[in-house]
């Protein structure tokens, strides 16, 4: 991976230009020739591993065939037909575990097909035309659903109802759509407006109606769309950012990672952002590895992460571990924090050093302190369950079945917000695709 | 170490290795440039009689892999287009600068006796150690009666054989055409003729792609094409083939044969000579690698020869004549099954959906408990065709091993099967 390299200085204050091009894409698209030759490498399996490790199913083969024979555009018909997010998992997937990690070239020369550069080499081209002509809508139903959440799930679930003929009514609690594709993934994945970018591809399709800062439970409530529409997706991601508990939270300098991930993500000019000196993140998953990286580009003099288990337990992929020492990151593993010290500002937080025995996490009464001007809190998201009202939930997220419905009949989820896999884009398209299919059958589509 | 010095038609060569008759031995510029790099020898690029021929721009097309690989190229050059005194004064400067290389020179004219004798001893006087007819270009000359439109013709070939063989007093080659129905007929002909040599392949006639913008074939000139003469390593199988012809023939046997034909790879040059050829010419590698390529054609083929304890070329050549036979020589009897190294698998599953689709459902793929897949090949549906193991991306993963049957060689003619049996 030839990863853009990181411009960092010890006082912290980067100039706009270094800022910037920190921030640049992270893997510079392949170029046609780079690409055939990647594409000519795939072997072409039959009941190719690569595809029953993508969530969405993606008929990798095809596509990275149609890549070789130059049709492109056959590529990616391919790909946006199973996944219409497939620009986005080109980019954020963790293909490391997912199909590049079943690819059998990894197994056979320790160099897997670079299957989402290929996606990504397919797919853009589609997107900067900004046009859905890859997929027609069938003759209007006239049947209405509302979609709560213009995330990943609900946009997925929006576009394979349009193609269907049904007309689709988003309702979105921020101000643009997108979901964490626009406002949660590292900014040097998804540059150039890509999340916005895509999301115009989707509503091209047309049928699809996005009303912005109607937040459900505030501003739109499940009676209300029920009785309005013949059929309702719920799609909306987990929104209570978890919290630590611990004193001194509330001092300033101590933030959600995902705030200031979305912080990052929305600044017109990321040089006026500010940085801690001495930054420490919480927590092992993608979205710390995100905000550590990040933080380190912004300019931060150091950047720790502690996480109170071990390296291999870490939600974050190797690779996504990796990215984060080759950019400066310390990774402190076997710490859980106790304390967040300072007067109205953080100045420190205090960590014990923790031990796995017979699978249980123990404290070792072993303390240390790590001083920090700024502390991220990347410890997972979890529902809200005070605007549910009747909904079954189970392991905290919604409960549904194999359509997608929820216990109320005519109600549907997906995303985040049910326990369907990982917490990913990918995941949440499928969520999206499946419940299409099941409210298209629900309102007698199966049989229309 | 093996040497790689050889004879063919009574001339020594200090390798087999000569470039063919083509653009690389258009001029002394090239020709020293591949004597310097180590090539044996070079049959120049076909001389005829003033006025020279005139070209055309956009000569050659190209087959390609999607991996970039040429798999073959064609062109539609004609003969040398620089006068007739130019390259002999040029091939009398090569001769005194390289006094141990070869020099063929290579020719055509129409079909008239006069012609052919007087430009063979015009060719003959400058020096070169053999005349090689070009009685194969199958694109522009053949049109004006000469090149394949010869070459197609075994009594024209005799004949424009014997004319030369008549005129000069060094050895003659006879450069044959592929696009014939049987290579023995032009083969023969050219030894009743009286040649020291047969030379081939000439190229394949071949139209190499079509232009789908411009709707013509490639290459496209102007907006039309022709066909072309078809090299590279995808014609090797054919010119493979015909060396092993005259070489098992009865009556060509004893023709020493300069074989041409995708010569890409040491390897490729050591399969010729096992089916009987004598020395080799080589063109498309070294137009699409340039002139270095010959370090490992001697190298790999010395290295070869070392490791299997052939002193020189001709310890090993003509080995595998008389192993290729006639399919009714074949054992009926012989048994292969592919089998499976589930130890270097990868599971792409390339095997299991060319025997199921293509071939005998003899491929069983099982899904483990793990979500891995096994695949194993069922011995009874398994006739032993070879697929599965080619297309098997792992090398040695799949192998074709015999069945110890305890059968006897059984040639179709005597087997029990055969109901035309003659009776006994």
């Amino acid at each position: 991976m030839d990863e853009q390299p990181i411009d960092s200085a010890k006082d912290s204050r980067l100039s706009a230009q270094q800022i910037t091009r920190n921030f640049d894409d992270l893997h510079p698209p392949l170029n046609a020739q780079q690409a055939g030759m990647e594409a000519s490498r795939c072997l072409f399996c039959y009941d190719a591993p690569c595809v029953i490790a993508c969530p969405t199913a993606i008929d990798i083969p095809k596509f990275i065939r149609q890549i070789a024979t130059g049709n492109d555009a056959g590529a990616a018909r391919t790909i946006l037909s199973a996944n219409i997010m497939g620009g986005t998992c080109a980019r954020a997937c963790p293909t490391e575990i997912l199909c590049e990690q079943k690819c059998v070239l990894a197994k056979g020369e320790d160099h897997p097909i670079n299957i989402s550069a290929l996606q990504r080499h397919a797919v853009d081209p589609v997107i900067a035309a900004a046009s859905s002509h890859l997929f027609a809508r069938k003759p209007e139903t006239g049947k209405t659903i509302a979609i709560i959440g213009a995330g990943p799930a609900g946009l997925s679930c929006a576009h394979a109802l349009a193609v269907l003929g049904h007309d689709v009514q988003v309702f979105e609690a921020r101000e643009k759509p997108g979901g964490l594709n626009e406002y949660g993934l590292a900014a040097y994945k998804m540059v150039n407006d890509f999340a916005a970018r895509e999301v115009g591809f989707i509503l091209g399709i047309g049928g699809i109606c996005i009303e912005y800062n109607q937040a459900f439970g505030r501003d739109i409530f499940l009676e209300q769309l029920q009785e309005e529409f013949d059929a309702v997706f719920i799609g909306i991601g987990l929104g209570n950012a978890n919290l630590l508990g611990l004193a001194g939270e509330n001092l300033n300098g101590v933030q959600d990672a995902l705030q200031f991930i979305a912080d990052l993500r929305q600044a017109k000019d990321k040089s006026a952002l500010k940085t801690g000196q001495q930054v420490i993140v919480i927590g092992g998953g993608n979205t710390a590895i995100d905000a550590a990286i990040q933080a380190k580009r912004l300019g931060a003099n150091s950047v720790t992460m502690v996480y109170r288990r071990g390296l291999a337990q870490m939600g974050a992929t190797a690779w996504e571990q990796d990215l984060a020492k080759t950019n400066g990151v310390i990774l402190c593993e076997w710490a859980r924090p106790l304390k967040i010290q300072g007067k109205n500002k953080v100045q420190s937080m205090v960590f014990e050093r923790t031990k796995l025995e017979s699978g249980k996490l123990l404290a070792t009464g072993d303390e240390f302190v790590l001083p920090a001007d700024q502390v991220l809190v990347a410890i997972g998201q979890s529902l809200e369950n005070q605007i549910l009202g009747d909904l079954e939930t189970q392991y905290g997220k919604i409960k549904v079945d194999d359509d997608g419905q929820t216990n109320i009949c005519g109600v549907f989820a997906g995303g985040d917000c049910i326990a369907s896999g990982e917490d990913l884009t990918v995941q949440a398209v499928q969520d999206g695709k499946i419940a299409a299919k099941g409210i298209h059958n629900y309102l007698g589509g199966a049989n229309g | 170490m093996a040497d790689l010095g050889c004879t063919i038609a009574g001339i020594e060569t200090i390798n087999p290795f000569w470039l063919a008759s083509a653009p690389p031995t258009d001029k002394q510029y090239n020709v020293e440039r591949a004597f310097a790099a180590g090539w044996g020898g070079v049959v120049w690029k076909t001389l005829g009689e003033d006025p020279p021929v005139v070209n055309v721009t956009s000569r050659y097309g190209v087959h390609k892999d999607t991996a970039r690989g040429i798999l073959g190229m064609n062109n539609i050059e004609l003969i040398s287009d620089r006068p007739l005194e130019v390259n002999l004064r040029e091939i009398e400067r090569v001769r005194t600068n390289y006094p141990d290389r070869v020099i063929i020179g290579s020719m055509m004219a129409p079909v008239e006796e006069e012609l052919w004798k007087e430009l063979a001893i015009k060719i003959a006087n400058s020096g070169v150690h053999g005349i090689e007819l070009n009685l194969g270009c199958p694109h522009g000359m053949c049109e004006r009666g000469m090149g394949s439109a010869i070459g197609q013709v075994p009594e024209l070939v005799q004949n424009t054989t014997r004319w030369v063989r008549e005129a000069v007093d060094i050895p003659v080659f006879t450069k044959l055409t592929p696009n014939t129905t049987d290579i023995l007929l032009p083969a023969e002909a050219a030894l009743a003729g009286g040649a020291d040599a047969v030379a081939l392949i000439n190229t394949v006639n071949s139209v190499i792609g079509v232009d789908l913008d411009q709707m013509a074939p490639k290459p496209v000139l102007d907006g039309k094409g022709t066909h072309g003469g078809y090299c590279g390593a995808a014609v090797k199988p054919i010119a493979l083939h015909m060396v092993a012809e005259i070489a098992r023939n009865v009556a060509t046997k004893d023709l020493d044969i300069s074989a041409i034909g995708g010569i890409t790879t040491w390897r490729d040059a050591a399969e010729f000579i096992a089916l009987g050829a004598n020395a080799l010419q080589v063109c498309t590698a070294a137009m699409l690698y340039g002139f270095r390529i010959i370090e490992d054609l001697n190298d790999g083929l010395s290295d070869f020869m070392d490791e299997k304890g052939y002193r020189n070329i001709s310890d090993f050549r003509g080995m595998a004549v008389p192993n290729t036979v006639n399919w009714n020589d074949l054992n009926m009897n012989y048994d292969l099954k592919a089998k499976i190294d589930t130890q270097t698998c990868i599971e792409c599953g390339r095997c299991h959906i060319a025997c199921e689709d293509t071939s005998h459902q003899a491929i069983l793929m099982q899904i483990q408990a793990d979500g891995s897949r096994k695949f194993s090949v069922i011995d009874d549906e398994c006739v032993g065709c070879n697929l599965c193991q080619m297309v098997c991306p792992v090398p040695e993963c799949i192998t074709m091993e015999p069945v110890d049957n305890a059968l006897p060689y059984v040639t179709w003619p005597d087997h029990p099967k055969n109901t035309m049996k003659s009776a006994e």
